[in-house]
């Protein structure tokens, strides 16, 4: 008995579907790559599939733990790509004005202008947001499409090739054996954790997500916290923007971090936090970013042809949300369940937003 | 659109040192020979966006071979729209231009904005890309590259290639298809997979292929996923030189010498290909030219003196070897 209530507490961890996804995800490429899974020196740092997929995937955890942030707040931010793309152009541009590009000053300045760009992005999305009141969808929208004719006009449409050593640390370098963009995003996602689940600031962020106005009334600075994230997540998109365009030594203003803000908003949604703002989950945001890096691999290694890449996606995704669903697992699952009061318990657990019915539920 | 733009940059206060006017297009006449010579030629130009540092250079060959030939350029960006497109050209038959040239953001849809053309006796030119219509006297002749014969020519070169490094046996290639739809990246894999099954059948042979979206981080993660699964891979054909880029980083960090173990052809001929095949990353380049100014010109003068010209001018393009880059290097303008 107590063996079927620990797995009935695992299957019910908000992070357990999107664990099972990803280790499903991870051995369906063993076929195909039989040293799947081994990790090797190569040059003196290490080397492998998984590797690769954290390397790769790093920008994308960054973005999807920013956008957890705004979408908690029952906001979404569309503006990332071109913040990506900006941050990218006003870095590489800069370092490539330099006589000695390898110049640590300098390349330290060019990431802070490049930052500091970025976060007046947020400032300017939480502004219109929090401040004007214009629905998200279309204050971020706004950067979406102008930013990246910004980043054009930085690098008057050219790709910036930059020669610069410590630059290409950031996305593309090594540090102990690992890829430095880890060190990057375990330092973003820890101090996010912290801020948001050792302090109050979650807490609040999540009553502003359930109810703007009521929380305003209780006393909190709900159009502050706002423009908080909206900075916060622009600042998390500049700093993949750095990563980027660091990996491949190049700021491509045209298609740097493009449709990246539809890849956060799905890995956050993977993750379990609710597209209705008010609860989230940064580690669910982690699991789903890696479950996407894993399939966008997972597509290139078994050898999916090209005009069905989109539509391969589109099915795993939907197996995904699918499985996230309480609705969907009480209806497949639980009818198999030989146990009757448990086929009862699924459903009702997660009752207390019974007006997101048609919305995407998800578990907790 | 410029509204727009203002007040961003007054968020993104650092962007404006750039120069906004940059950004000012050129919709007006931008050469000046308005008043002098009634007979100099008007060409009503339609360029798809910037979408590329290719695009760019095809840009800046256009308008300054048009200022050397003494012809009043009009130009217009249609910022990758097809509207802006149809209504460009609307502008230019209502200014009465001398000829129409413009290179078509789709490759359907432009009967009617043709028919408008012809109605006013405008002769209209394609440049890189072609249309389809219904009705072949829409358009006089198409000035561009021929995608399927890049695609030819780098599985001509990569014989060499293979020649030159004494290659001997299996023959395992990887592929970095362009955007998915795209006419370059459909065409190019069709030249090239041609020659390879009519030469080459049993010694040569494409392990994997999938699309790096033209951009060079494409080209390295598909690239690193690619050296995962089929390490055995010893040739790889990107359909354009960033993507090659991009997968020359993912060959290095998988502790494997570009252009020694795994040997690259790719397609464009941009600056940075150049440098790549200088350094001996990159083993031969198939150019695909954007300087078709020039020879645009000469077309445009042509069709203006009612003169008969060739349904599709090629542009003028060569191949080259790694012991060419180095010469050819200083010459590359894009």
């Amino acid at each position: 008995m107590t063996t079927t209530s620990r797995w009935r507490a695992l299957t019910h961890h908000h992070l357990f579907w999107p664990v099972a996804v990803l280790i499903a995800l991870l051995l369906v490429n063993v076929p195909f790559t039989p040293d799947f899974f081994s990790i090797n020196m190569t040059d003196g740092h290490l080397y492998g599939s998984l590797v690769s997929i954290v390397l790769f995937g790093s920008p994308l955890i960054l973005v999807a733990v920013g956008m957890t942030l705004v979408i908690a707040t029952g906001g979404i931010d569309l503006s990332v790509g071109a913040v990506v793309a900006i941050t990218g152009a006003l870095t590489c541009s800069y370092i490539s004005d330099q006589t000695d590009q390898n110049t640590l000053s300098a390349v330290f300045l060019a990431m802070g202008v490049g930052l500091v760009a970025a976060v007046v992005c947020g400032l300017w999305n939480g502004f219109l947001v929090a401040r004007m009141g214009i629905q998200p969808i279309i204050a971020t929208l706004i950067i979406m499409v102008a930013g990246r004719g910004v980043a054009q006009l930085i690098t008057d449409g050219q790709i910036i090739t930059v020669n610069s050593e410590p630059y290409k640390l950031i996305g593309g370098g090594y540090w102990l054996t690992l890829p430095f963009s880890i060190f990057v995003v375990a330092a973003v996602v820890a101090v996010t954790v912290a801020l948001t689940r050792r302090t109050a600031l979650g807490l609040l962020v999540e009553s502003v997500g359930g109810n703007a106005e009521a929380s305003r009334l209780v006393g909190i600075r709900s159009t502050r916290i706002k423009i908080m994230v909206y900075m916060f997540c622009a600042l998390c998109a500049g700093i993949a923007g750095l990563m980027i365009s660091s990996n491949t030594s190049a700021a491509d203003g045209n298609n740097a971090g493009l449709w990246i803000e539809l890849d956060a908003i799905l890995a956050v949604v993977i993750g379990g936090t609710s597209l209705l703002g008010g609860r989230f989950s940064i580690g669910g945001t982690v699991v789903g970013a890696l479950v996407i890096q894993t399939l966008t691999t997972t597509i290139y290694t078994i050898g999916v042809p090209t005009q069905t890449n989109l539509v391969f996606k589109a099915a795993v995704v939907i197996v995904v949300c699918l499985l996230q669903s309480p609705k969907f697992r009480a209806k497949v699952f639980g009818a198999k369940g030989p146990k009757g009061p448990r086929r009862d318990a699924a459903p009702v657990e997660p009752a207390p937003a019974p007006d997101a019915a048609p919305k995407m539920e998800v578990s907790r | 659109m410029l509204s727009r733009r203002n007040f961003l940059t007054a968020a993104v206060g650092v962007a404006a040192a750039t120069g906004l006017a940059a950004c000012a297009k050129e919709d007006g006449s931008s050469a000046a020979a308005a008043g002098s010579g009634s007979k100099a030629i008007t060409l009503g130009f339609s360029q798809v966006g910037s979408e590329s540092g290719w695009r760019t250079a095809n840009s800046d060959s256009v308008k300054s071979a048009a200022k050397e030939a003494g012809y009043t350029l009009k130009f217009s960006d249609a910022q990758q729209k097809q509207e802006n497109q149809i209504s460009a050209i609307r502008n230019y038959i209502a200014q009465k231009v001398d000829v129409i040239a413009f290179s078509p953001v789709v490759v359907t849809g432009w009967d009617a904005v043709l028919k408008e053309a012809k109605a006013a006796k405008i002769p209209v030119v394609l440049t890189d890309r072609s249309v389809e219509t219904s009705d072949d006297s829409l358009y006089v002749t198409l000035v561009g590259s021929d995608f399927t014969d890049e695609g030819r020519r780098a599985a001509k070169i990569l014989e060499k290639v293979l020649e030159k490094a004494g290659h001997k046996g299996a023959v395992k290639i990887a592929q970095l298809e362009g955007t998915t739809g795209a006419a370059p990246a459909i065409e190019r894999a069709k030249g090239f997979k041609e020659v390879m099954e009519a030469d080459h059948a049993d010694d040569w042979k494409v392990v994997v292929s999938q699309t790096g979206d033209f951009t060079r981080a494409g080209g390295k993660q598909v690239m690193a996923a690619f050296l995962q699964s089929n390490p055995d891979i010893n040739v790889l054909f990107a359909h354009n030189d960033d993507m090659a880029i991009g997968a020359i980083q993912s060959i290095e960090a998988a502790g494997k010498k570009p252009g020694k173990d795994i040997l690259i052809v790719s397609i464009d001929g941009v600056k940075d290909g150049f440098v790549a095949m200088s350094e001996g990353k990159i083993n031969a380049i198939v150019e695909c030219n954007p300087l078709l100014g020039p020879q645009l010109m000469e077309v445009v003068k042509k069709v203006k003196d009612g003169e008969t010209v060739e349904r599709w001018i090629k542009t003028k393009e060569s191949d080259f070897m790694q012991d060419q880059a180095k010469d050819a290097l200083p010459t590359r303008k894009y």
